[in-house]
């Protein structure tokens, strides 16, 4: 039984992982003003970039960072449609996904031979605990990924509430023409946010080809960017409620998968749990929760 | 006059167009140190773009500014901060769910050289300031749960945190109630006399008799005058600013009452929070007669409003019109039962801004011939219609038909809500803050209107925050306090004391003396 306990954190943990990557990514951009529903794109082009980089490198370090550049470079199509262009942002972060989607497999099968699936990775990233299947590796062993996307909420944390650009974010965010008053760079601001909201998208892609699986599928990002959505609404907002919903969504899965050896109920409505489960927070949740007041508004100078 | 170090700004032939608009014509303008001074024009006239000029939020397309007799090129509202240059404007720039603090330090925070808030430093130079020039305000306070009163000191607060010397107030007093406006007046000469200087763009001449030393008025975009503000009278201002000749002081006839069209009776009302905020209040409004109901904001007006027009639940009572009950019907049960209203906030109740002014001109009659038939409008006669009701109310420009509503000046808004709600032919007109934010030209324009309203034998029911628009415009007044009718009287029959202490909650012994 404890043994069962542990092995369900350690899934959760396991799958919240790029739950958590994708969702800060899209707490980010939307704390700064720009709603952003191209996370699953920009995982998905994360996801990829980590698992061809890391087959042809064999280094797993340089496959995780390029994937975040590739995440960014996809948002910064984002932020350009969306802030300079002031086009749709729904429209645009749809956009964002079918490229995602698209690129991903068509850059697969250019890398490895007309294949929609890629060829595993030689090194996966390391586990916290070492090698080895003994003693608690066997249940509890996090890969590295998962620290790195603790470590990263505490700091986002701190960063959003104890520093001045954290101010300055959720000032544009809120009331883009206080902050343009106060000499604050709305436009420079959101460029910054939506960017990094994509490399941090990216990331959450290569860990799931580079950590959890080892190579990439085209089910290998299925659903997680809009989860991770649904994880920043729920979330509202905060870096330390985003994580919490990561590992509620994270926990359903790893349900889902131990559920999914008995017999009693089909394999197919116990898949369905996490997405289930998305969809009543969703419902309970969207409209109660106070998102930035600025957040899918384009920010026009001087306008009454 | 010259350039010279006495002057705290003096700017000269600054002309500023937008496309093919000219917006200022060759303004020159000079404010000596240390002084307050006032820029009157009407709305539209160039006032604000003047002073966004020097703050730099604009590029002026010719015309040189000095500070302090130097020559200075503002780029960017970061060069005027730089140069000791702050502004207040209209509608305030602050973050709702910040506190106060984090309002004040946004954009010039006190940090360690990892970026991170040193919060006790800022809250000590905040408190500086806030005992030099007696401006309380709770530093932890957030501001969605402050007066708006208390708004405008932060946004003061904010300019002298970044060390402003020269003042600009947007409109300081158009959302004040008479006492904010009071300890406002005192805030601003406890500024001057530490060597601040202040300029107020404002269309308000009372305000500027209490409190400016002098007084450059605009009008069109061109300069007209420049005053000393003691040496004239308000309606030479009025004058000045509009052009010819207005009356400040409403001209109408005695009012010939008739039967009683509508009574509210023992009505209760909740506001947002739950809480009683409407108590028992009854009233009668008889046909041919301006019920005025005067009261400091937050007394229950909003709530009353909104409980006659049916956008909130009455508790208990009644609301009758031509003896029927409406209350908690619908809103569009009301219209139906010939009520129109003038909505206290144009921009978010009585127009969709981002529609045309020919779609907000039959917004309530949109299912209705001959602008519909089977549901299909008919866009023609729309259209016809608007240009007829533009050129009937005066609303400019005369070409506005096909723009959004967005774009024209906020008197030209408000002749559009008033053309549509009177053209409806009511039986009752509710008039919520109809003047509020608008010029003499408008105000003298719209309070016409509601006194040929009545003179056509129709009840009105204005409900103001403006003691002077009560007393002058309404036949019956009304003091409205803690959500009940505490008095009413005749025009006439008292002076502004004794509505101004019933209105803030004094009892009646007093208007016997």
């Amino acid at each position: 039984m404890a043994n069962n306990i542990l092995l369900l954190i350690g899934i959760s943990l396991m799958y919240s992982t790029p739950l958590v990557f994708g969702a800060l990514g899209g707490m980010l951009s939307e704390k700064s003003g720009v709603v952003n529903i191209g996370i699953e794109g920009m995982m998905t082009i994360g996801a990829l970039t980590g698992a061809c980089v890391g087959y042809y490198t064999a280094n797993p370090w340089i496959g995780f960072l390029c994937a975040g550049l590739a995440g960014g470079a996809i948002a910064l199509l984002h932020a350009i449609a969306s802030i300079t262009f002031q086009a749709n942002q729904t429209v645009s972060g749809i956009a964002i996904n079918l490229i995602g989607a698209g690129l991903a497999t068509f850059l697969c099968r250019l890398f490895f031979d007309g294949a929609t699936m890629s060829q595993p990775v030689p090194n996966k990233l390391p586990k916290i605990f070492g090698a080895g299947n003994e003693g608690i590796k066997q249940y509890l062993n996090l890969d590295i990924t998962t620290v790195i996307a603790f470590v990263l909420v505490l700091f986002l944390y701190v960063f959003f509430y104890k520093t001045k650009w954290g101010l300055r974010i959720r000032a544009v965010g809120e009331h883009p023409a206080a902050a343009d008053t106060l000499g604050i760079n709305v436009y420079l601001i959101r460029y910054a946010c939506v960017v990094c909201g994509g490399v941090l998208a990216g990331f959450g892609g290569a860990s799931v080809t580079l950590a959890i699986i080892a190579q990439f599928t085209p089910t290998a990002i299925s659903g997680q960017g809009f989860i991770a959505l649904a994880a920043v609404i729920f979330g509202k907002w905060t870096p330390h409620g985003v994580y919490g919903s990561c590992l509620l969504f994270g926990l359903a899965q790893a349900i889902a998968i131990m559920l999914g050896g008995s017999d009693l109920i089909p394999a197919e409505i116990i898949s369905m749990i996490p997405y289930v489960l998305t969809l009543i927070i969703l419902m309970l949740f969207v409209g109660k929760s106070v998102a930035p007041k600025a957040n899918g508004v384009a920010y026009e100078k001087g306008k009454r | 006059m010259e350039i010279c170090k006495d002057y705290a700004v003096q700017m000269r032939g600054i002309t500023k167009q937008f496309g093919t608009f000219t917006a200022l014509n060759h303004v020159d303008i000079d404010i000596k140190k240390g002084t307050i001074h006032a820029v009157l024009g009407e709305n539209g006239a160039g006032k604000s773009t003047l002073m966004n000029v020097l703050y730099g939020l604009y590029q002026a397309e010719e015309g040189e500014v000095y500070l302090y007799g130097e020559k200075v090129n503002i780029k960017n509202p970061n060069v005027a901060i730089s140069h000791g240059i702050g502004m207040v404007h209209q509608h305030f720039m602050l973050v709702d769910n910040f506190t106060v603090l984090q309002n004040i330090i946004l954009g010039k925070e006190v940090t360690n050289p990892f970026g991170v808030i040193r919060e006790k430093e800022a809250r000590k130079k905040i408190e500086e300031i806030v005992q030099k020039y007696g401006l309380e305000v709770d530093p932890d306070a957030y501001v969605q749960d402050i007066s708006v009163g208390m708004q405008q000191r932060i946004e003061i607060l904010k300019a002298l945190y970044r060390g402003a010397e020269i003042l600009i107030l947007d409109e300081p007093t158009a959302v004040l109630t008479p006492q904010e406006i009071q300890d406002l007046i005192k805030i601003m000469h406890n500024l001057t006399e530490s060597g601040k200087t202040i300029i107020i763009i404002t269309h308000k001449l009372k305000e500027i008799k209490a409190s400016a030393k002098s007084c450059t008025i605009i009008r069109k975009g061109e300069y007209v005058d420049t005053v000393d503000v003691s040496e004239v009278s308000e309606e030479d201002l009025a004058t000045k600013m509009v052009g010819h000749a207005v009356k400040l002081v409403v001209d109408k006839e005695e009012a010939k009452p008739k039967d009683i069209i509508f009574e509210i009776d023992n009505l209760t009302v909740k506001d947002e929070r739950g809480l009683p905020a409407v108590k028992n209040l009854s009233l009668k409004v008889r046909k041919g007669e301006i019920f005025g109901i005067a009261g400091i904001d937050g007394n229950g007006q909003k709530e009353l409003v909104e409980a006659i027009t049916c956008l909130t639940k009455s508790e208990t009572g009644t609301i009758k019109i031509n003896g029927e009950e409406i209350q908690n019907t619908s809103p569009a049960n009301v219209i139906k039962h010939k009520v129109a209203t003038i909505h206290e906030d144009r921009q978010k109740r009585g127009l969709v801004l981002d529609f045309t002014v020919k779609e907000n001109m039959i917004i309530e009659k949109n299912n209705e011939a001959p602008f519909a038939k089977k549901g299909i409008l008919n866009w023609k006669s729309i259209k016809a219609y608007t240009e007829q009701m533009i050129k009937d109310y005066d609303i400019r420009p005369e070409d506005c038909a096909e723009k959004q509503a967005r774009g024209l000046s906020g008197g030209n808004q408000q002749k559009i809500i008033i053309a549509r709600e009177i053209s409806g032919d009511p039986d009752l007109l509710i008039a919520v803050q109809p003047t509020r934010g608008l010029d003499v030209g408008a105000i003298e324009y719209v309070h016409k209107a509601l006194v040929r309203e009545r003179d056509s034998g129709k009840a009105v029911l204005l409900i103001s925050l403006e003691l002077d628009e009560v007393m002058n415009v309404a036949d019956t007044i009304g003091v409205i306090y803690d959500g009940s009718i505490t008095k009413t009287f005749k025009q006439g029959e008292v002076n502004e004391n004794t509505i101004g202490y019933l209105m803030a909650g004094g009892t009646d012994d007093r208007e016997n003396h």
